[in-house]
């Protein structure tokens, strides 16, 4: 597979009156050409910081780079020029917001706004600009588009605006697609087409896609591999299948127990304990260690590294290392982990150490 | 549309009777009359010159018949100047108010808006607070100390204009201008500042930004008529405070203008001025408010289907 992103130990901070807030601490990631990468984690983990770096959409004003590098077809995004930068915005990467109610501008017709970035981008007339809208329009279900294009985004509705965004995300073919949140803010039904949708246009225009989100649902549905972010780090990072049934960061663990489930008869609803840490002085050793009911004395004084779990699965755990107890993960983790060949618990017939 | 603005006359046809039905009855509630301060007249003279004015008959009658000549913009005949007519005299008067206000109205707000805007896109730069300072000052200080200011430096010291009076054309509005203007520029610029940061800040920005939109297209094509929309709620009343406001640099600058002779009828009591003037004044308001009010629905397509389009 050939990699189209790269990001490497990217660190950021955000200069606020409080002080300098460590926003991302040291991320890497790659995104491969047509894959679904998910990035999970609760709020102000630094999920949407991330790919606002990687647009460059930050406010330059108060945002630092601190280190690390954002390698888009092996061109450092970071030191590109904002001229430079412009090209590429709504061009070769594109994005879709979290809220659609408030991310078109209530003043110009949908017509225009979706036309904009082919007129910017595409050495096209206006006419032929027009046409490629209403096919967009059409492209993601929009019915009469001719007649559409020419009214205002308050003639819509939620899932109809979410629609445009994302034709207006897709007007150019982009490399990536970044989704922040884009079912968030639509109800249940809504959500599932918008996320039908974007599984189909993805086949159709073969994009990758950073999705981001809180809601795993969500991810089952549409990634092929998910990282999880913590505290402005990515902790774990694997498969679909690797994070769902052999997670290993005890943050994961939390994460995945707080997921309401049909088939589990017990009714009370985890939810992690304590609140993220402040990354105005980020904790030492592993952020989530003072939430951890695994933590050992060394997640409290230095950081951990990124163990291998497979080719394709990497956590950021000290339970991992070789001298760590084993542990027993929750029980409902331990569940998921008796179907995944390969985990300790695993119950099938190939190889397993079940006790 | 069109049922709309119908809609709307009537509406201020409604207004505009009950200011007049308003101000009349609180005319006659005033002590005294236009001919209680003239010198010395017989008990019969003064029953002969009510009659020649209609002042003598009964109340409801005055009104009726004031009402009735108001359809026919008749506003009757002036006491101080003898047997002018009102509606004439306010015409004639009305001219130099009006280019003053207009000329005001355009310069401030051009200005405030250009103002606000560079304070907002140079946010937290001597540019900011320059613009700033400045909206300040035009706030805080009366525009008859910015009158008198501008007389005595550029009119007295630098004689650069003419310091007073209506006679040299243009160079004559100018500094009334000017000290018009630094209100509505001074409004202009806080409104247009605020309201572009929040704009600025607002998701459709952001995403005007994620499709390649440079700086300025950012700023023009997409925040600026946001922008817009609260500054022209605040339009009217700054027209009206124009409007009004001109009655004292009027009579700084010796403009003949219909503000200063409202000010000296008041004196005079002079009932066919007063009434005259203040139905001219309440019927440029309630036109500057409907013109905001669709000016508001070209600007903001949200209003308009509000407003009853289809």
């Amino acid at each position: 597979m050939e990699k189209i992103l790269e990001v490497k130990d990217l660190e950021l901070s955000f200069h606020t009156f409080a002080g300098e807030v460590k926003a991302i601490r040291g991320v890497n990631f790659d995104l491969e050409k047509g894959e679904t990468l998910a990035i999970v984690g609760e709020s102000g983990s630094g999920k949407s910081v991330t790919t606002k770096a990687i647009m460059r959409l930050l406010s330059e004003n108060n945002t630092e780079y601190k280190n690390g590098q954002i390698l888009f077809n092996g061109k450092d995004i970071l030191k590109l020029s904002e001229k430079e930068m412009q090209k590429i915005r709504g061009k070769d990467i594109s994005m879709i917001f979290q809220d659609p109610m408030t991310s078109l501008n209530p003043t110009m017709t949908i017509g225009k706004q979706i036309m904009e970035p082919i007129l910017k981008h595409q050495n096209v007339s206006k006419d032929e600009a027009k046409k490629k809208a209403i096919e967009l329009l059409q492209l993601v279900g929009m019915p009469k588009p001719e007649l559409r294009i020419k009214q205002y985004p308050h003639q819509f509705s939620g899932g109809q605006r979410q629609r445009i965004v994302i034709a207006i995300a897709l007007a150019c073919n982009p490399h990536i697609l970044i989704a922040d949140e884009p079912t968030t803010a639509l109800d249940v039904t809504i959500q599932a087409q918008i996320l039908e949708l974007m599984k189909s246009l993805q086949k159709k225009i073969n994009t990758s896609i950073i999705f981001i989100t809180h809601d795993l649902g969500v991810v089952a549905n549409v990634a092929d591999r998910v990282a999880v972010m913590y505290g402005g780090k990515i902790v774990e990072i694997g498969t679909v299948d690797e994070i769902f049934y052999n997670p290993q960061h005890p943050y994961t663990w939390g994460l995945l127990s707080s997921m309401p489930s049909l088939d589990i008869k017990d009714e009370k609803l985890y939810a992690i304990p304590g609140t993220p840490p402040d990354l105005l002085s980020p904790p030492k050793g592993d952020a989530f260690a003072l939430r951890s009911e695994y933590a050992m004395q060394i997640d409290l004084e230095e950081n951990p590294p990124f163990f291998k779990v497979s080719d394709t699965h990497y956590a950021a755990t000290w339970l991992l290392h070789p001298d760590a107890p084993q542990v027993e993960p929750p029980a409902t983790i331990v569940e998921r982990m008796k179907q995944f060949p390969g985990s300790r618990y695993y119950t099938g017939t190939i190889g397993g150490t079940n006790k | 549309m069109a049922k709309y603005v119908t809609k709307r006359i009537i509406y201020m046809i409604i207004t505009l009777f009950l200011i007049a039905s308003f101000t009349f009855f609180l005319m006659k509630m005033l002590p005294g009359s236009p001919i209680s301060s003239a010198p010395k007249l017989t008990p019969e003279q003064l029953a002969v010159v009510e009659a020649k004015y209609g002042l003598d008959k009964p109340l409801p009658e005055q009104y009726l018949q004031y009402l009735g000549n108001m359809v026919k913009l008749d506003f009757g005949v002036s006491f101080q100047f003898k047997g002018a007519d009102v509606t004439q005299l306010i015409i004639n008067r009305a001219g130099p108010s009006f280019q003053l206000g207009i000329q005001a109205l355009v310069l401030g707000t051009l200005i405030g808006i250009i103002l606000g805007m560079i304070a907002a896109l140079k946010q937290n730069t001597v540019w900011d607070y320059g613009s700033t300072l400045i909206a300040i000052f035009g706030l805080s200080i009366p525009s008859f100390v910015f009158a008198t200011l501008l007389q005595y430096w550029v009119g007295v010291k630098w004689e650069l204009l003419p310091v007073a009076l209506w006679k040299n054309g243009f160079s004559s509005s100018i500094m009334p201008t000017i000290a018009l203007a630094i209100g509505p520029l001074a409004t202009a610029a806080r409104f247009v500042r605020t309201e572009m940061v929040e704009v600025l800040s607002s998701d459709y920005i952001l995403l005007a930004k994620a499709k390649g939109a440079s700086r300025f297209e950012i700023a023009f094509k997409h925040a600026f008529r946001n922008a817009l929309i609260p500054l022209i709620t605040v339009m009217g009343p700054l027209a009206a405070g124009l409007v009004t406001g001109s009655l004292v640099v009027e009579q700084i600058f010796a403009i003949p203008g219909i503000g200063e002779q409202f000010v000296k009828s008041i004196n005079m009591n002079d009932f066919p001025i007063i009434m005259g003037t203040t139905m001219f004044y309440s019927f440029l308001l309630i036109v500057i408010i409907f013109i905001v009010d669709i000016l508001y629905g070209i600007i903001d397509p949200r209003i308009r289907l509000a407003g009853g389009t289809k």
